[in-house]
């Protein structure tokens, strides 16, 4: 007999309202991987519901099903 | 002075606040603000485009302004709290242009919504201006739940219908105990003279200028119309009467 094997599913999270595959270790990473500088003036970033403070991006892990949003300053009225 | 104003400490020269949305290019948006005189100047959060990163308000703007970020588009308090987080860990203010809406069509705040935000987010150290309806009940319940501003509007957002209930306008800011800034309706100069007639500190404004034919014009336009608003308050309106009173001298008519 052989033993079942459940298919492997890799980690996702969400980042704004998308789904994708969870390819970074850390906050960090993530926002590097996708062009955001760190440190940059004028974005910030929610995990979960609450705001992680850029100088803590380094050290925040990420894991699987979490939600990100990444925002900045647009115009406005 | 008479000719400033203080929110929540900071004094504020321009009676003017003012929006960055829907102009026609940058650079008659950035000649509108300056042509302005607004000190004030609003932005909205949003999810940063992972296309495109590039053009920042930050930038734009520098440090010559006063950025107030809003909380358009909320349309829950847990929604508005947590956009009022991220600018505040965006732009490094506490202040808060509170928006919470109610309907999607006619864009009126939710009254519950708004108070329940203002409440967290003034715990939380915010500086709150919430954008609220034009009853004075809904205005008290917000300076008393410790919104440092109230802002009601004057008729729906980008409708240009001006001030539509002068008299409740003018009732709020005889009763608020806190600065009262009309937000919203204004179509054109004499609408945003008129808040300040009323009695409101200052106005809020951003379609009136954007959308008009000459943004810069405009906006210099606005600039006066709150000066002289603001100069009429002051000077004091004299009584309405039903009749017509002569305001030449009686005495001396010829003929008679």
């Amino acid at each position: 007999m052989t033993r079942h094997v459940p298919p492997h599913i890799p980690p996702h999270i969400q980042v704004n309202g998308q789904r994708e595959p969870l390819a970074a270790p850390t906050l960090d990473a993530l926002l590097r991987g996708k062009g955001v500088v760190p440190g940059a003036r004028g974005v910030a970033v929610a995990l979960n519901g609450e705001v992680v403070p850029a100088g803590r991006w380094a050290d925040t892990a990420l894991a699987e099903g979490d939600d990100l949003e990444i925002v900045r300053p647009f115009s406005g009225g | 002075m008479s000719d400033s104003f203080e929110i929540a400490g900071r004094r504020l020269t321009s009676r003017l606040f003012i929006g960055t949305a829907g102009y026609p290019n940058r650079q008659v948006m950035l000649d509108s603000i300056t042509a302005s005189g607004a000190e004030v100047v609003t932005v909205s959060i949003r999810r940063i485009s992972l296309e495109g990163y590039a053009e920042s308000m930050v930038d734009l703007l520098g440090s010559d302004y006063v950025l107030l970020p809003n909380t358009a588009g909320c349309s829950t308090a847990r929604e508005a709290v947590l956009t009022a987080r991220l600018a505040r860990e965006a732009l490094d203010t506490n202040w808060i242009k509170l928006e919470v809406i109610g309907d999607r069509e006619t864009l009126h705040p939710d009254v519950e919504e708004l108070r329940r935000a203002t409440e967290e987010l003034v715990a939380d150290g915010f500086t709150v201006l919430p954008y609220c309806n034009d009853d004075p009940v809904s205005c008290r319940k917000l300076a008393d739940a410790g919104a440092a501003a109230v802002m009601p509007l004057g008729s729906p957002i980008g409708s240009g219908l001006g001030i539509a209930n002068p008299h409740a306008i003018e009732l709020i800011c005889a009763r608020s105990s806190v600065p009262v800034i009309l937000d919203a309706g204004i179509g054109t100069a004499s609408d945003a003279t008129l808040a300040l007639e009323l009695g409101c500190s200052a106005v809020l404004l951003n379609t009136a200028v954007a959308k008009a034919r000459d943004p810069r014009r405009m906006a210099a336009a606005m600039r006066a119309a709150v000066e002289a608003g603001h100069a009429a308050r002051e000077a004091g309106r004299i009584p309405k009467r039903t009749y017509a009173q002569a305001s030449s001298p009686q005495l001396g008519l010829i003929g008679t």
